[in-house]
């Protein structure tokens, strides 16, 4: 079964439809991306998944459960992790307090109010930053990271509820290239120990076509192609669509 | 809402139906013209706050200040000049004059203080509000001042049967006239696009090369005029006094926050709403006419939590680098010389007399009431402006159980936090639906309906007279007695607040002050955690109110009125808002510094306004932030901490 199958999705926002009869899933394990130009609907698409929007039409269904009508947190609870494009931390913690307070809420122990909350999950959370290798940054205030720590402290944030699906807004927004990869690479090998199926938007073609195993192409809310990334790649509408994009990434190999 | 109130619902229709039969029909629409009068300066007074607001992101407390101003420098003014002309040019002159102190005031004071914590301009616009009211005193005198008629307009015209003064069809068509003027201003001016632009945006506007400094000076000096003129065009109807200040204020606050923040159309239909309450509230509902303005506000809130014509607040973009204090809990070294001040205060009856003691239980009391607020404010950042609410309530609760029903003081020290809680859990269910200043103005009137209620409900809590003869337990009735009592429970208080505060409740608290998207999404329930802590600092509150009960002998309503609410903010942003311990250091020396200044000058409010100005700009983080910053740049490797 898939980890998660979206059928028929449709979203119209006041007589515009951003989003058309959009069908797929994703399996365990598996990289994902969904990419297509500004405007595409790729936004949309994720926050109808996260829970953010109600979809117009069409049904989500996560672990074989429906998510109608289920808020963000409901569907985060379900074992969905998410990383934002403009990175979403608690600025007036340090790193190893980030993914304490996240081991906190996954572990529902966000009411306990008698001990003190730096005596939880110590070694669960230095666990995790050594995993996305953050493990000599733990005590750093979160403020001061630079912004390609704080994606992967993001990421161990995500890893803290043990998901089995992650959702990724545009992981490698505002990174350099050596750093985009090194994320995804990351991304992918941890995806792959845990079995986590990721679903990533990206623009840099670069990053989705060397780490996606499997592409989705939107474009003006419809689905125009799916497929591994080398037919992705060699299929007409979609070079058209990407014309710049395709171009340069054709010139380049 | 329904249950609150179902039980003055009848009252206050009896009342009504009994009036019906009172006034003829004619009283009633001239009653409306009126109010409609009134709406003119109420406009004026809150666009003028509402611009600001847009812009610069001030809630300026100020603004009434700057209307009392006006009233009275277009007094001075209208007594030198004769004639239509005089007295229109001494108006609009008074206007412009209170404008420039205002400006003034931007350069100086406010241009230091923008990159401070938010609402820190609050504090220093407090300030200002303190030392102006002195100065009016030194200036004019205790007297109330009885303005000028307006030349050719001192007459009445019939309507309907009763006299209606020309002055107020006047003001009636002001109000449209100016409307349309401030609409002109932002639609057609380069100038009004900027402003616009900046209210929407405004880290957007600075970086399109606006030159920001002098965008926010001439919203400020533009909005001050409009208080001013408000204030000076009150003066044909009613007298210049030093009240007016705060009571306009608190309604044009209402009024902004009713209207949407920064919505100048938003602004006019409100402040007809709530000039029509209040004309019809005084005679519809006499019992709870004070309420009733405060009710509505809180219903719109509700319904619509921007205003009637407002948008949600943009949320300003967190500064990047900024260096933030860590919380930590104290260290072995720090709880050492915790104990040690503990025992120093607690051997300090063997040393000093019972004025002293007296003093220092006061200061006590203050230093749990100002940590509660703080455990709101600084770690869930939920800024009340009715804390004094929780506090009131616990000092009537201690008192009621002491006076109706005979309990004794231990008890009544149980019965008064518990009724603090109860209001705290009420209000706070209403209030964690909002955010920002639209919180904070909720907190504002609830605090504000349950003043009235102690107000004007005289059978039961002795209204303005208050409830007397508060007085401890035999055991605890002597000076040091009493003030070991008030010790014990403060420090357990504060022990029991800080215990919560790095426990993963006070975590996820912060957590949701961070970051409310990151928050949701690993799984905290936001507005049950804010409301349970919105419970717990309230019923603090209330266990310091139900003791300054017991140190005073006595309840008023000054114990829920607003003063108390913004002394108690002004001690946690002296302290330092991102502090572990802003709250209580700010309160022991803001405390104990009114109480010495008050009881060493005859213009306490000057010296006291002064003192806040003078540190708002010394110590932008307040005075613990300030301290902390200095221990972190001496030893820069640990990096900042607060415990």
């Amino acid at each position: 079964m898939s980890i998660l199958a979206v059928e028929n999705l449709g979203k119209i926002y006041s007589g515009f439809e951003a989003v058309k009869g959009v069908s797929f899933a994703l399996e365990a394990g598996e990289m994902l991306a969904l990419i297509g130009p500004n405007g595409a609907g790729k936004s949309t698409c994720f926050n109808l998944i996260n829970g953010q929007l109600a979809p117009t039409s069409g049904r989500i269904h996560i672990f074989g459960r429906s998510t109608h009508g289920m808020a963000p947190r409901d569907i985060g609870r379900l074992g969905v992790g998410r990383t934002f494009q403009i990175t979403a931390t608690f600025a007036s913690m340090t790193v190893v307090e980030n993914v304490q307070m996240a081991l906190l809420a996954h572990h529902r122990r966000q009411w306990q109010w008698n001990r003190w909350a730096a005596h939880y999950y110590e070694e669960e959370a230095a666990r995790l930053l050594a995993l996305v290798g953050m493990a000599d940054q733990a005590e750093r205030s979160c403020g001061e990271l630079a912004y390609g720590d704080l994606k992967r402290l993001e990421l161990a944030i995500a890893l803290a509820n043990e998901p089995k699906l992650l959702l990724m807004d545009e992981p490698a927004a505002g990174m350099a290239p050596r750093e985009r990869n090194a994320l995804m690479s990351l991304t992918a090998r941890i995806a792959q120990e845990r079995t986590i199926g990721v679903l990533f938007t990206e623009h840099d073609m670069d990053v989705v076509f060397e780490h996606a195993q499997r592409i989705l192409v939107l474009n003006r809310g419809v689905l125009i192609a799916e497929g591994a990334p080398a037919a992705v790649r060699a299929n007409p509408e979609v070079q058209a669509v990407y014309l710049g994009a395709g171009a340069l990434y054709e010139a380049k190999q | 809402m329904a249950p609150l109130f179902s039980r003055s619902w009848p009252l206050a229709l009896r009342v009504s139906v009994q009036h019906a039969r009172v006034f003829p029909l004619n009283f009633y629409f001239d009653q409306f013209v009126t109010g409609l009068a009134s709406a003119c300066s109420l406009f004026l007074v809150a666009s003028g706050l509402s611009i600001i607001f847009g812009v610069t992101r001030i809630v300026n407390f100020a603004h009434g200040a700057f209307y009392m101003l006006g009233a009275y420098i277009g007094f001075t003014l209208t007594e030198q000049f004769s004639g239509a002309f005089g007295f229109w040019g001494a108006i609009l002159l008074a206007a412009i004059v209170v404008a420039a102190i205002g400006t003034l005031i931007e350069i100086i004071l406010l241009r230091r203080i923008y990159d401070a914590p938010e609402l820190f301009q609050l504090l220093a616009t407090f300030g200002v509000t303190l030392i102006v009211e002195d100065l009016a005193l030194l200036i004019w005198g205790p007297n109330e001042l009885l303005g000028p008629r307006a030349p050719g307009l001192k007459g009445a015209i019939d309507l309907f049967g009763l006299p209606f003064p020309t002055y107020d069809l006047l003001l009636i068509a002001l109000g449209p006239l100016v409307l349309g003027l401030l609409w002109l201003l932002f639609r057609r001016t380069t100038w009004g696009v900027l402003v616009r632009a900046a209210t929407q945006d405004r880290e957007m506007v600075a970086a399109l090369g606006v030159n920001q400094k002098w965008l926010f000076t001439s919203v400020f000096a533009l909005g001050v005029f409009l208080a001013a003129l408000g204030g000076a065009l009150e003066l044909p109807r009613q007298s210049a006094n030093h009240t007016m200040d705060l009571q306009v204020i608190t309604e044009v606050l209402v009024v902004v926050v009713i209207g949407g923040l920064g919505n100048v159309l938003g602004t006019f239909l409100a402040a007809i709403i709530v000039s029509e309450l209040n004309a019809f509230g005084i005679l519809v509902f006499p019992k709870i006419s004070i309420v009733l303005v405060f009710l509505v506000m809180a219903l719109v809130l509700i319904v619509r939590p921007w205003g009637l014509l407002g948008r949600a607040e943009a949320a300003a973009r967190a500064a990047g680098g900024a260096a933030i204090l860590r919380w930590r809990p104290l260290a072995a070294r720090g709880r050492l010389a915790v104990v040690l001040a503990l025992a120093v205060l607690a051997l300090a009856p063997l040393a000093v007399g019972d004025y002293y003691l007296t003093v220092a239980t006061e200061v006590l009391i203050f230093v749990l009431f100002a940590a509660s607020l703080h455990f709101l404010i600084g770690a869930g950042g939920l800024v009340s402006f009715g804390h004094a609410a929780y506090f009131g309530l616990g000092s009537y609760g201690a008192a009621l159980a002491l006076k109706q029903f005979g309990l004794g003081m231990e008890a009544a020290l149980i019965a008064g936090p518990l009724l603090g809680l109860a209001g705290a859990i009420l209000f706070g269910w209403f209030c964690v639906r909002l955010s920002g200043v639209y919180f904070a103005m909720l907190t504002l009137a609830f605090a504000q309906i349950a003043w009235s209620v102690a107000y004007q409900w005289s059978d039961v809590t002795g209204g303005d007279n208050g409830l007397l003869g508060i007085w401890p337990s035999a055991w605890a009735a002597a000076p040091a007695h009493f003030y070991w009592l008030t010790l014990a429970l403060v420090a357990a208080g504060i022990a029991a607040l800080r215990m919560i505060l790095f426990s993963p409740f006070g975590y996820s608290l912060r957590a949701l002050r961070d970051s409310e998207l990151r928050a949701e999404a690993i799984g905290l329930e936001r507005r049950r955690i804010q409301w349970i802590s919105f419970a717990i600092a309230g019923g603090f509150a209330a266990l310091a109110g139900a003791l300054y009960a017991f140190l005073k002998g006595s309840v008023f309503p000054d114990n829920l009125g607003i003063p108390l609410s913004i002394d108690g903010l002004v001690m946690v942003l002296l302290g330092g808002v991102d502090t572990v311990s802003g709250g209580i250091v700010g309160a022991a020396l803001y405390r104990s510094l009114s109480i010495w200044i008050i009881s060493h000058t005859d213009y306490s409010k000057l010296a006291l306004g002064l003192l806040i100005v003078v540190l708002v700009v010394l110590f932008p983080k307040g005075v613990v932030g300030a301290f902390e910053s200095w221990r972190a740049r001496r030893a820069p490797r640990t990096g900042g901490e607060s415990s």
